[in-house]
């Protein structure tokens, strides 16, 4: 706007402004300030003059350039859709192994594995604290036996495999290199992502094993592996969804998880990676939550964020670098375990955010999930969800379509400037790990969600079916159960394992492992003899556990 | 000045989703109880042994990773093996209506599934607790 | 009565008894009377210092190596209670869960429930509960920020103060009366950078305050790595030998055991000057200045 025009058009608002103050006094708004569901307030109306500051080539620019605002392809869905990827796992290897070809079936582009919370943590299937927890929340994984079921009859040069692992990442990695070797997949070719973000799992997960310091070589141990051997896999998923999930405002979402993602990148650099030979390959893991252009928003701020945050501080040459690849779940602690059907429109709200703000894949949940694991119609659901959004929607035709919009320009710039002022104060701190060590990201999270529960509860924020529009159901049907004999079959597998393997040269490999750990040696050829030697996964991060140490938890309420 | 209701908030088992625990432990604070928060990846032994040495009026433990069925009744059966199966039971967390049956046959007086108020669970344990 | 209190193992009835003389209920003198002349036979170890120390760490590190020592060990863990609700949460076993099962340890959280004078006089009764029943090293553990906190570390035999490399000018503005309390100090997390120029500097603190007999040490150590723990103890223990060979604890006994009758005294002299009808006539008096308040004290004082 020239001079001219902008006077003009203030002239414009005031009389705007006048007319709805008038208006007021007989009929009032439904609330005296609107916000956000991170609590941000809004604006009436959002205009010209709240872009101003905005340059349409820095700050906005064009699809597949710096900053990637708009996105990190040129023509985004145009060419490829978003990959379908259902998160799914469940109790043993070869029930697991049929929902992954029943979805390859169903048209699912990529594999996404969930494994149980004893896997996660490393334990084996017959350890104490595994008991009642063996196939629960999906698939348990004992040793490289269950791996090679788990993929039997898929052919891992065609499918990519997304797999939920942190803690013991370079064990479950080591196993799939393994299970691709057998299958005379070579490493180079394997296509897929571990999860591999311990920081988040202090700070909102929970399945973390050793301390920090320790865990951050092993990240960048895999980083340095990968980038070598296993050129097309990515090494990290940078995890802002569980710290969504954990009660965060989407501001913070933004802020925390790029917070983690610079003290991935500085550890790297400090091993002596060089930066463009490690960063194309991290990738993000976001939220997709109610407020559809709030989200919105947020998605194009992150991208934009680390964007400038590779290119300034790090000093990325290469675009891959700067641009921000994520994966997308909708949130799950929206859905509501009252009248579960209203999920399914919350769902596709969610898919709607996650593809207006770009991302190169997403999971999205299903109906029934605030009870239960899934079953298989609603996961069908869920799928059909995205499909519909793809094909019928129309907003996949055209790049970006929110762009230019006032509220979703300014919202863009409020969470980057937010999520930056967050990464500041972390800076301070001495980085991500030192700010989770003294509790500082956990309680500006609980306080969040501390505030959004009071304000349900209050009558300030409405979850319909449960504070407003409540009827009284009758309980739901046709859950998906878990086998409890599950836990029992794993453990006689694992008997049988330690009596046919043999256990001299498991001995032999986890007695090398030991001192590589003690060393500062890469760990991960080391752990790749051992998986194939059969010692568990136990076993192998007992040694570990041996050496590093154990995290302690915060206190942190 | 009357003496608070004394909680243990635990969470049984190993997921590590603990919104859910340190909200109602909140909660629980700012009704004037006096909440022992113990933490994550907790044995049902860790969790009696706690309750007992607190000497608490209330158990109540947040469980999302489905094994509750296993590890509920353990802990109930080991606090009466303490003699402490007055102390008020109860669970929030991802729990099936089916088993919130089973799980009320076992001794946990209230299960609160996602989306309960945290109001709801104040007046019930000030309502049911045994002073 | 008497004969169940000696029994460590029956945590069930210990822990009611620490209720029961904590909040000072029906009953409660019975069971001090009962187990008075058991106490002392516990040694106490008050560990202090500023929040985020690592305080609840260290306590379960030493709880560790006294166990090992084949002695039974108590721990009464002190936070803050609420001004605004009364309520409060109590976190510090999330340090000790793995402690918790074991026979030899018992670990008991309070709230101070703003209750001042009534404060240390419900930890030293839980204390007396403790000692009687078995528990040969007693911890009481509580965030050295506040004057009540201070009092209850009094109630110790050995004040361990616990700090942290990176307080820095902390240490330089930390109130010297808190200083003093410490006879031993412990500079925790000792492998983060700084730890040295802290140690350096405290002992340059300590070497200001008024000379004393006994010169309290500074040990490094690392609760989370399990260093220093050893040398950590037998400072504590040089300070018990000091103390005992110069009748030191002695003294320091009696000046608990005297702390303790006058919070008794004050307790029940306020409760029976309160529950007086006179008490709310003189309060109303003093309201419309026809009394004074030393006028008004020696009235309710007269039987």
């Amino acid at each position: 706007m020239n001079k001219e025009q902008r006077q003009a058009f203030q002239e414009v608002m005031e009389k705007y402004d006048e007319r709805v103050e008038r208006n007021l006094t007989r009929f009032p708004e439904r609330r005296s300030v609107f916000y956000t569901a991170s609590k941000a307030e809004v604006n009436r109306l959002y205009t010209p003059l709240d872009v101003e500051e905005l340059d349409v080539i820095e700050d906005i620019g064009v699809p597949g350039s710096y900053p990637f605002t708009r996105g990190v392809q040129p023509n985004m869905y145009r060419g490829r859709l978003w990959t379908m990827r259902m998160y799914a796992g469940f109790a043993t290897a070869e029930e697991s192994n049929k929902r992954y070809k029943f979805l390859l079936d169903q048209g699912q582009s990529g594999l996404s594995v969930a494994f149980d919370l004893p896997t996660q943590i490393g334990y084996d299937s017959d350890h104490v604290l595994a008991e009642g927890e063996v196939g629960k929340v999906g698939v348990a994984i004992d040793s490289l036996k269950d791996m090679e079921t788990l993929f039997d009859g898929i052919p891992l040069d065609k499918v990519s495999t997304s797999m939920t692992i942190n803690a013991p990442a370079s064990i479950l990695l080591a196993m799939y290199i393994a299970v691709g070797e057998k299958q005379g997949v070579p490493k180079a070719k394997l296509r897929g992502t571990i999860q591999n973000d311990i920081l988040k799992e202090y700070i909102a997960r929970g399945t973390y094993i050793f301390p920090t310091d320790p865990s951050m070589r092993l990240i960048t141990d895999i980083f340095a592996y990968c980038s070598k051997e296993v050129p097309s896999w990515n090494t990290i998923s940078i995890s802002g969804y569980h710290i969504r999930e954990a009660g965060s405002t989407a501001a913070q979402e933004v802020g925390f998880t790029l917070a983690d993602g610079i003290a991935y990148v500085e550890a790297a650099l400090e091993a002596g990676l060089e930066i463009d030979s490690f960063a194309p390959r991290l990738s993000f893991f976001f939220n997709a939550h109610n407020d559809l252009l709030e989200e919105v928003a947020k998605f194009r701020a992150a991208r934009r964020l680390w964007a400038r945050i590779m290119k300034e501080r790090f000093g990325a040459k290469d675009p891959k670098s700067m641009m921000m690849k994520f994966h997308t779940q909708t949130g799950g602690s929206t859905l509501t375990a009252q009248q579960t059907e209203n999920n399914i429109v919350r769902v596709a709200i969610q898919t709607l955010a996650a593809v207006l703000g770009g991302t190169q894949s997403l999971h999205t949940n299903s109906k029934d999930e605030a009870l239960a694991l899934p079953t298989e119609e609603s996961v069908q659901t869920a799928l059909r969800t995205q499909q519909i959004v793809a094909y019928e929607s129309g907003v996949t035709n055209t790049v970006d379509p929110l762009a230019g919009s006032y509220y979703i320009e300014a919202k863009t710039k409020e969470i980057e400037d937010e999520a930056m002022d967050y990464i500041q104060r972390i800076d301070d701190m001495g980085g991500a790990p030192r700010a989770i060590d003294a509790g500082f990201i956990q309680r500006e999270i609980m306080d969040a969600a501390y505030r959004y529960q009071v304000d349900i509860e209050k009558g300030d924020n409405i979850v319909v079916g449960v504070n407003k529009y409540h009827v009284d159901e009758p309980s739901p049907k046709g859950l998906l159960r878990v086998d409890l004999s599950v836990g029992e079959s794993q453990k006689a597998k694992l008997k049988a394992l330690r009596e046919e393997r043999d256990n001299e040269a498991v001995d032999a490999a986890l007695e090398k492992l030991r001192v590589v750990c003690q060393g500062d040696e890469n760990v991960m050829p080391a752990i790749i003899e051992a998986v194939k030697t059969y010692a568990t996964l136990g076993e192998i991060a007992d040694v570990m556990r041996d050496v590093f140490g154990e995290y302690q938890q915060s206190v942190i309420i | 000045m009357e003496r608070p209701i004394r909680v243990l908030v635990a969470k049984p088992g190993l997921d590590g989703h603990d919104r859910g625990a340190k909200v109602i432990a909140r909660a629980l604070r700012d009704a004037g109880m006096e909440v022992i928060y113990t933490g994550l990846r907790q044995t049902p032994e860790q969790i009696v042994a706690a309750a007992v040495q607190e000497d608490v009026e209330v158990v109540a433990v947040s469980i999302l990773s489905g094994a509750h069925a296993t590890l509920l009744p353990r802990i109930k059966s080991l606090l009466k093996e303490e003699g402490a199966d007055d102390m008020l039971f109860v669970a929030g967390g991802v729990i099936p209506d089916e088993d919130i049956v089973f799980l009320k046959e076992n001794g946990v007086a209230a299960v609160f599934t996602p989306g309960t108020p945290t109001t709801e669970a104040v007046s019930f344990i000030k309502e049911n607790v045994k002073k | 009565m008497a004969d169940n209190v000696k029994v460590w193992q029956d945590r069930r009835k210990i822990a009611q008894m620490i209720t029961t003389v904590e909040n000072a209920l029906p009953g409660h003198e019975e069971i001090l009377q009962d187990i008075y002349k058991k106490t002392g036979q516990a040694y106490i170890i008050g560990i202090t210092g500023p929040p985020g120390a690592g305080k609840s760490s260290l306590t379960d590190a030493l709880s560790r190596v006294y166990i090992d020592m084949g002695k039974r060990v108590g721990v009464i863990a002190i936070d803050p209670t609420s001004p605004f609700s009364g309520g409060s949460i109590l976190g510090d076993r999330i340090r000790m869960n793995e402690l918790s099962t074991h026979p030899q340890m018992f670990i008991r959280s309070m709230g101070t429930r703003g209750q001042l004078g009534g404060l240390s006089a419900a930890t030293h009764s839980a204390v007396m509960v403790l000692d009687a029943c078995g528990a040969d090293i007693l911890f009481i553990e509580t965030v050295g920020v506040g004057q009540s906190e201070v009092e209850i570390v009094k109630l110790a035999d050995t004040v361990l103060m616990v700090m942290v490399p990176g307080l820095g000018d902390d240490i330089q503005t930390m109130k010297a009366g808190i200083m003093e309390i410490g006879d031993v100090f412990a500079i925790n997390k000792s492998d983060l950078p700084g730890a040295d120029r802290t140690k350096i500097e405290l002992e340059a603190m300590l070497s200001f305050l008024p000379p004393k007999e006994w010169r309290p040490p500074v040990r490094m150590v690392s609760a989370t790595e399990k260093e220093g723990l050893k040398e950590l103890v037998e400072a504590i223990d040089e300070h018990r030998t000091f103390q005992e060979k110069n009748k030191r604890l002695e003294e320091r006994r009696k000046r608990n055991v005297q702390e303790a009758l006058l919070a008794i005294l004050r307790d029940k002299m306020v409760a029976r000057v309160t529950s007086d009808d006179r008490y709310k006539r003189l309060l109303e008096e003093m309201v419309k200045k026809e009394i004074d308040p030393y006028e008004a004290a020696r009235q309710l004082m007269q039987k």
